[in-house]
């Protein structure tokens, strides 16, 4: 399901790029076994960019996106996120975990932990924050993500789309200077699909780095400041969202855009 | 309405009014509506042949059923209650529960049930075995400090439970080996050298590594050099309580016997094979080849030999392995050969629960930044845990109940020094094995009884909390 571009109001104000580089990927290789899953990527990402990454099922975005804060391991070349390189050392990816959030597909929320304690986990234990000074963040960016009514309730009583601003909310009170979103609404019935998008587009227009797999093609028009498109393991294209729809350079590219415009 | 939606002809169908809101049928709900869906049906359907033949059939078996049910409580109340003995004016032995033609007191026309003069005369000797009668207030006082202690912990709308539970784990068990052995025991001389020694290099080495100082190996592994010094110096503070003279009579534990026996073997065994199995549990899931090897060993070890063949190898074979002159303690064998036993069970229940917790909860965990301690703690096991209630309640209940085994290594459990009495023949009548099983039945029962009904209660609590 595609949200069109004109139901998504966007406020492009505050979206600055800086110089300052937040993400750099250089010559990174992974195998699965014997697959080769992703090949000889190469990406920089500087702060304040949305970038959406695209593309047909099995084509690595998620792997790509995992690596960032390692819930997957590359096996060669480097990946540098807020200047620390990521390594086997646990303390440095904990160190960058803790900077970068990140949302998935089936949120991952605590259901043993109500609303209120999914969110001030991580601060209190990963930040040692007082318990105190922790919930009244959690209900700020409850109340931004516009459920804090719900925050004693448990993620098993809430729609999927609130489930799913939960669990950006979570995220955002660690305070992190880069959010991964992987297709955080696909698993959505078409009415939550907006309300999560624009919870998006808010982190957007205040600035933050983004980076989004996702189908929605009217966010990525709207918002990102760049698409790249992956297929078998590559980046294949990228480009910024005008030319990217409008004036598609490869064949697959081509392609996947006929096949998801289609209809 | 012009067109009704059962005319096969149209489509079309626009509803004007809404239907009514109605009770359910009165034969659905209720006593005979339950009583209608549960066996009523099944018996008074004639309306043809096999139908006929089936209710009939259901009509019998549930009639035997009822006949044999009601037959068996009404024989163990006779015996209990009404045939049983309950005084015994003249304070004869034996003689109160025969009958004059075997020697007793009884008329000879009546039946003999229960003899229950002969528990009353051996009441002590069940619950205490032989602790010496003049210091019977100190597993007094121990049952009563568990009594409260575990109405504290497990009550759930007692305050500070908490606090309560940390006491029950770390300061009841010294003050109840203080109590129940008298202590005043001693320790060889290097382990005053050595255990300080080592427990200040564990606890040394756990602040180092959190405060980011050593090397990469002392960080990574801080969490454990804590965990394992804490251990060390609960095992060094019990050791001083163990050794100090607190102006107690000593008491072997060779005196010990009967309740107090399978209280001590059972709770032992469930506090100590919860932690360890779950320890286990993880180290069977660890990518540490060494840790998973170990893991795996153990457990597959204790899982395949008998508890029976445990217990006597611990008191024929491990003397042969110990140096001559050195003696080990029946009952620490038993309790260690309980407990290693239990765990190696609860292992692969907690197991089960872990592989029920899906991936995205870990990585949900590991994208804010927990470490993997931290996940393990605060996400991962109170969900595995929670699931696999059932399944730990069960190893408890086996293990409580396997503790009668320890009377193959010459320890007197309940069940041990009830039957003991059975070779007494100033207590010889008829009766008195079956009155001995039946309180030792009843005991077991009440005991096991009881956790499974604090399980379900507990996971119900539980389930609310997160209902999907
Ligand atoms: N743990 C794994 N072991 C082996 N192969 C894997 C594993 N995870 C993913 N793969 C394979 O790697 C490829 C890329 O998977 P990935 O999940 O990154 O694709 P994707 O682009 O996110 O697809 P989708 O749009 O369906 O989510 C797929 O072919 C998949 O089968
Ligand atoms: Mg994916």
């Amino acid at each position: 399901m595609t949200v069109s571009a004109e139901e998504i109001d966007v406020d492009r104000s505050q979206m600055k790029v800086s110089d300052d580089v937040a993400i750099q990927i250089t010559d990174m290789n992974k195998w699965y076994g014997q697959f080769h899953v992703l090949r000889d990527i190469n990406l920089t990402v500087n702060r304040g960019e949305r970038i959406v990454i695209a593309g047909p099922s099995g084509s690595g975005k998620s792997t790509m996106i995992r690596c960032i804060n390692r819930l997957e391991e590359h096996q060669s070349g480097s990946i540098v996120v807020n200047g620390v390189e990521l390594t086997g050392d646990l303390k440095r990816i904990d160190e960058i975990r803790r900077e970068v959030g990140m949302c998935f597909q089936h949120f991952n929320l605590f259901p043993h932990l109500t609303i209120l304690e999914n969110c001030t986990l991580a601060p209190i234990w990963v930040r040692k924050m007082p318990k105190r000074e922790a919930e009244e963040r959690a209900m700020h960016f409850l109340s931004r993500v516009k459920i804090p009514d719900q925050a004693h309730k448990y993620p098993g009583q809430l729609s999927g789309g609130q489930q799913q601003r939960v669990a950006i909310a979570r995220s955002l009170c660690m305070n992190p200077q880069i959010m991964l979103f992987d297709e955080p609404t696909s698993a959505l019935d078409p009415e939550m699909i907006k309300e999560v998008l624009d919870t998006m587009v808010d982190l957007a227009e205040e600035g933050m780095t983004m980076l989004c797999v996702t189908h929605e093609m009217g966010f990525a028009r709207k918002v990102a400041n760049r698409v790249i498109f992956m297929d078998r393991g590559q980046i294949v294209e990228q480009n910024e969202p005008e030319e990217f729809f409008n004036n598609p350079q490869n064949e697959r590219t081509k392609l996947f855009l006929s096949q998801i415009m289609g209809h | 309405m012009t067109s009704s939606p059962h005319a096969p002809q149209s489509v079309a169908y626009v509803r004007t009014e809404d239907a009514p809101i109605l009770p359910p049928p009165a034969n659905t709900t209720g006593l005979y509506g339950w009583a209608r869906r549960n066996f009523l049906d099944s018996m008074t359907d004639f309306s043809d042949v096999g139908s006929s033949v089936r209710s009939v059939l259901m009509i019998l078996l549930t009639a035997f059923l009822l006949w044999f049910g009601i037959s068996q409580i009404w024989g163990l109340i006779k015996f209990v209650f009404i045939d049983g003995i309950w005084s015994n004016p003249t304070g004869a032995r034996r003689e109160a529960c025969l009958t004059q033609a075997q020697g007793g007191l009884l008329p000879n026309d009546q039946t003999v049930g229960a003899c229950w003069p002969y528990v009353a005369a051996n009441a002590k000797l069940f619950i205490y075995g032989r602790y010496p009668m003049a210091e019977l207030w100190r597993p007094n006082l121990v049952f009563l400090l568990l009594a409260l202690g575990l109405v504290w912990t497990l009550w759930s709308r007692m305050p500070y439970r908490k606090i309560g539970a940390a006491l029950m784990l770390v300061v009841f068990p010294m003050v109840a080996f203080v109590l129940l052995t008298g202590a005043d025991l001693s320790a060889p001389k290097a382990f005053w050298y050595v255990w300080p020694l080592a427990t200040a290099i564990l606890l040394g080495l756990g602040w180092a590594g959190g405060k980011g100082m050593g090397g990469e190996a002392v960080k990574a592994f801080s969490g454990a050099f804590w965990g394992l010094g804490l251990f060390f110096a609960y095992i060094l503070v019990f050791a001083l309580a163990a050794t100090m003279n607190w102006g107690l009579n000593s008491v072997t534990t060779r005196d010990w016997g009967g309740l107090l026996v399978t209280l001590v073997v059972a709770l032992t065994g469930i506090t100590a094979s919860l932690p360890l199995g779950i320890l286990l549990a993880l180290g069977r899931r660890s990518t540490l080849p060494a840790v998973k090897i170990l893991s795996v060993a153990f457990i597959e070890f204790w899982r395949g030999v008998p508890l029976i063949t445990v217990l006597f190898m611990s008191s024929v074979m491990l003397p042969l392995f110990l140096p001559p002159g050195t003696s080990f303690n029946d009952l620490l064998r038993a309790l260690i050969g309980v407990t290693l036993f239990a765990s190696a069970y609860m292992a692969e229940v907690v197991r089960g629960g872990l592989q029920a917790i899906p991936k995205g909860q870990t990585e949900g965990a590991q994208s804010l930044g927990l470490s993997f301690w931290e996940t393990t703690r605060l996400i991962v096991l109170p969900q595995a845990l929670t699931l696999v209630i059932p399944g730990i309640v069960n190893t408890f209940i086996g293990l409580f109940k396997d503790t009668t085994l320890v009377s193959i290594i010459g320890m007197f459990d309940l069940l041990g020094q009830v039957s003991s009495t059975f070779a007494d023949s100033s207590w010889a009548t008829p009766v008195t094995r079956p009155t001995g099983y039946l309180v030792v039945a009843a005991i077991f029962f009440v005991f096991c009884f009881l956790m499974s009904r604090y399980s379900m209660s507990m996971e119900k609590k539980l389930r609310r909390g997160h209902a999907r």
